[in-house]
């Protein structure tokens, strides 16, 4: 799996960072989203699948 | 395993935006491979709303931006989509659908997620250079007149990009913009034309702001930064519109070819507020009207059980489904971005359980879903933490849980000049709801916490005010 973020459209929720945080983080001032690992290990995938489908601005894209 | 007979039925999600693309995407995450179709009478591919009050307003965001998947990424899916296709009709019992070309579907299961639409007021729709602002179409048609931009909307599927053909008002030029209603969607029309720079009137039935959703003190905060920013706040309610070609009309426009344009919207107390353009945002009615079935409840959306079910078969997501969330007292509707993601999920995965458990009574030997290739899982109660944000000028507000309906609000004002305030909402003495403005989207997400079960009032606010301190 690989991960990309199209950075310029999240609005700061944090979804993915409750959903997946060892994958996503926010930046401290103004919350936009980190990617702290752009190829998680298997047993982060779910939780990272989760976290794309649930963003509200259709930031995270997944590769196979 | 082979699909019984049965379940070549499909399962249709009526509705392609947030809600119903969510729950098309859940049904195969879940494992759903029969037919699914998603049926959305907009001509658009899905799409998001909330930058269309402010990135794409703004003229910051073309169309393309806002499309929530690419064909490329739909493709996948295995979807029959149907764009610009409108649901005339449901039959509860028979799980049946009925579009507007006539052709009924025979369905294993229905999502509804047809969300809601713009209130407007009567004749408003024959008066050249009034607005309502939910669709593309009306964010470009607004936009267009604003900036003198109208964009192609280039998010059309398979015809090709869609001429917007709204009238192009003067480019550069400040125009006299009134809006109608100070709620959240107002405000955010209200931000963008003044950064625009135009003379902005935002006109409420309530002097303050935003209030029914966030209480009176979030609301004057926000006031005052709206007067700060030149926006001029008024108390009223719009009575009437004076158009060209005539004195006031009382909503008979002309119509036809050469529709007469906006002047003026009259309040009830006689003021008379001069306007080149008008944003009708006076709130929204779900979509229900193509529900005729007495089966099903549909006064102030469509009413569901705690698993978001509004009959055997049948579950509704996102703006338009009212439904019983087990951690409160009262049937909630919500009309926030988050919620139609997560409910659009939640919906599917019930759906599912509930076609697996039919399933299994019906051929005990199958341990598998109907139509399905993963084990069946139990229904839930759809039990999320709301969440709900808007952007303001530089203001960020986000909020967890439920703010509007409280009988109890506490709001702690941080920096009064930086707006910057977080404020507690409570009823019948369990805190409820949790709402920062001006505060770091990292630091908020820690106030989720606060109100993620309920929690009595004082315990709450205990947390909060430990959470903020030094904010
Ligand atoms: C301008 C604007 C700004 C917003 N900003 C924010 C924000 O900052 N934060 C936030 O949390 N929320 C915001 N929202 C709210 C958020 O966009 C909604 O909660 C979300 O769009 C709801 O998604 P939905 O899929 O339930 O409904 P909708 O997005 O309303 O989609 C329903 C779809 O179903 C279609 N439809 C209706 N009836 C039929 C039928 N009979 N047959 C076929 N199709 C049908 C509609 O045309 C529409 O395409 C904003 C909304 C707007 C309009």
């Amino acid at each position: 799996m690989k991960i990309t973020l199209d950075a310029d459209k999240c609005c700061a929720a944090g979804q993915c960072v409750l959903i997946a945080p060892e994958v996503f983080d926010q930046r401290d001032e103004d919350g936009i989203v980190v990617l702290l690992d752009d190829a998680p290990p298997a047993e982060q995938h779910e939780a990272v699948r989760e976290a794309a489908a649930i963003c509200p601005a259709a930031v995270i894209e997944i590769h196979a | 395993m082979t699909a019984p007979d049965d379940d070549a039925r499909p399962i249709a999600v009526v509705g392609a935006s947030a809600a119903g693309l969510a729950a098309a995407e859940a049904l195969r995450r879940f494992g759903w491979a029969g037919p699914l179709i998603l049926i959305g009478d907009e001509p658009h591919l899905p799409y998001d709303r909330p930058p269309l009050s402010k990135q794409l307003l703004h003229g910051a965001w073309e169309p393309d931006r806002l499309l929530l998947r690419t064909k490329d990424q739909l493709e996948p899916l295995g979807l029959d989509l149907r764009l610009g296709t409108r649901a005339t009709g449901l039959d509860a019992a028979t799980r049946t659908l009925t579009l507007d070309g006539g052709e009924r579907l025979d369905c294993a299961g229905v999502i509804i997620a047809t969300g809601v639409a713009a209130r407007t007021l009567p004749g408003a729709d024959r008066i050249a250079g009034i607005h309502t602002l939910r669709t593309l179409d009306d964010a470009l048609a607004l936009r267009g007149e604003l900036t003198g931009t109208t964009g192609s909307t280039g998010t059309t599927g398979t015809t090709g990009s869609t001429d917007v053909t709204g009238q192009v008002g003067t480019s550069g030029t400040d125009r006299r913009l009134v809006i109608v209603g100070n709620g959240v969607l107002g405000c955010e029309a209200a931000a963008v034309a003044r950064e625009l720079g135009h003379t902005v009137t935002l006109v409420g039935r309530t002097a303050i702001p935003m209030a029914e959703a966030v209480g009176t003190e979030i609301g004057e905060l926000l006031a005052e930064e709206h007067r700060a920013r030149g926006v001029e706040l008024r108390t009223g309610e719009a009575d009437g519109f004076e158009t060209t070609g005539e004195g006031a009309t009382e909503g008979e426009g002309t119509g036809g070819a050469n529709p007469v344009r906006v002047t003026a919207v009259r309040l009830t107390d006689g003021t008379r507020l001069p306007a080149d353009l008008v944003l009708l945002a006076i709130g929204s009615e779900p979509a229900v009207q193509w529900l005729a079935d007495p089966a099903l409840d549909t006064t102030d959306g469509l009413r569901c059980d705690a698993y978001c079910a509004a009959a055997p078969g049948v579950y509704a997501a996102g703006d338009v489904a009212r439904w019983d969330h087990p951690a409160h007292d009262r049937p909630l509707r919500f009309e926030h971005r988050m919620n139609a993601t997560e409910q659009g999920m939640a919906a599917a995965r019930n759906l599912l359980a509930e076609l697996a458990e039919a399933s299994e009574l019906s051929e005990p030997s199958q341990s598998v879903g109907a139509g399905t290739d993963h084990p069946a899982q139990e229904r839930r109660p759809f039990a999320p933490v709301p969440y709900f944000w808007s952007d303001q000028y530089a203001i960020k507000i986000q909020a967890y849980g439920v703010t509007g309906g409280a009988d109890r609000v506490e709001t702690t004002v941080l920096h009064r000049d930086e707006r910057r305030a977080v404020a507690l909402y409570g009823r019948d003495g369990t805190a409820t709801g949790v709402l920062a403005a001006g505060l770091p989207p990292r630091q908020v997400r820690a106030l989720r916490a606060v109100i993620a079960t309920p929690l009595p009032w004082e315990e709450a606010r205990d947390r909060l005010r430990a959470a903020t301190a030094g904010a």
